[in-house]
């Protein structure tokens, strides 16, 4: 079985688009509902990635 | 009181037949959108396999450990039962997995941890979409 090295953003890039994929699916009730969700979840992701990244350094200076 | 009563009586529902939503939520267990191609959502069905499916093995090649059910003390169980039922929510793709021998130990390093990440929501990811198949075999939703 190959093994393979992602950096943090590829995992939690892949992670977010994985994971708003089906939060898009099952949460609303029409398709563009849920294509509008799963954009969203996925933009608050990145948000929170890019966000959560800055914190940390600036946090270590 | 009287109003929160109606409100409450008008979001009841009755449960739906077991032979209308077990199909669709067993088959979407063992096959990650199962349900959804059982209920003919074949582009919901296909958009979930392949997520949940791409994760998990993402996760297996990120190396990630499986929980296996083990006691000790509340955080430990806890941890461990609740990653081992995410984890066999993934269905035939754990099953597989471990009929083939898969074992990672737990080990330390940034990649085996996301793996484990991985692989643990891929089942939830699956559990939801077997939510998901329940409704819309119950009627609940389109």
């Amino acid at each position: 079985m190959p093994k393979i090295t992602l950096s943090h953003f590829e995992a939690a890039f892949l992670f977010s688009l994985f994971t708003s994929v089906v939060m898009g699916i099952t949460s609303k009730r029409t398709d563009k509902e849920r294509l509008d969700y799963g954009v969203y979840c996925f933009a608050c992701f990145l948000i929170a990635l890019f966000g959560i990244a800055w914190l940390m350094r600036l946090g270590h200076g | 009181m009287a109003a929160h009563t109606q409100t409450a009586a008008q979001v009841t529902r009755p449960a739906p037949p077991l032979n209308v939503w077990l199909p669709p939520v067993i088959l979407g267990w063992v096959i990650p959108g199962g349900g959804h191609f059982l209920l003919k959502r074949t582009g919901r069905g296909a958009l979930i396999f392949a997520s949940v499916f791409l994760m998990f093995l993402f996760g297996l090649f990120m190396r990630g450990m499986m929980f296996t059910p083990q006691s000790g003390d509340v955080l430990t169980t806890l941890i461990n039962y609740g990653g081992f039922v995410a984890d066999i929510g993934t269905g035939a793709l754990y099953l597989v997995a471990a009929m083939f021998g898969y074992s990672q130990p737990d080990m330390p390093g940034d990649v085996h941890d996301y793996g484990t990440k991985f692989l643990v929501t891929a089942g939830l990811l699956n559990i939801l979409a077997m939510v998901d198949a329940y409704e819309i075999a119950a009627g609940r939703k389109d």
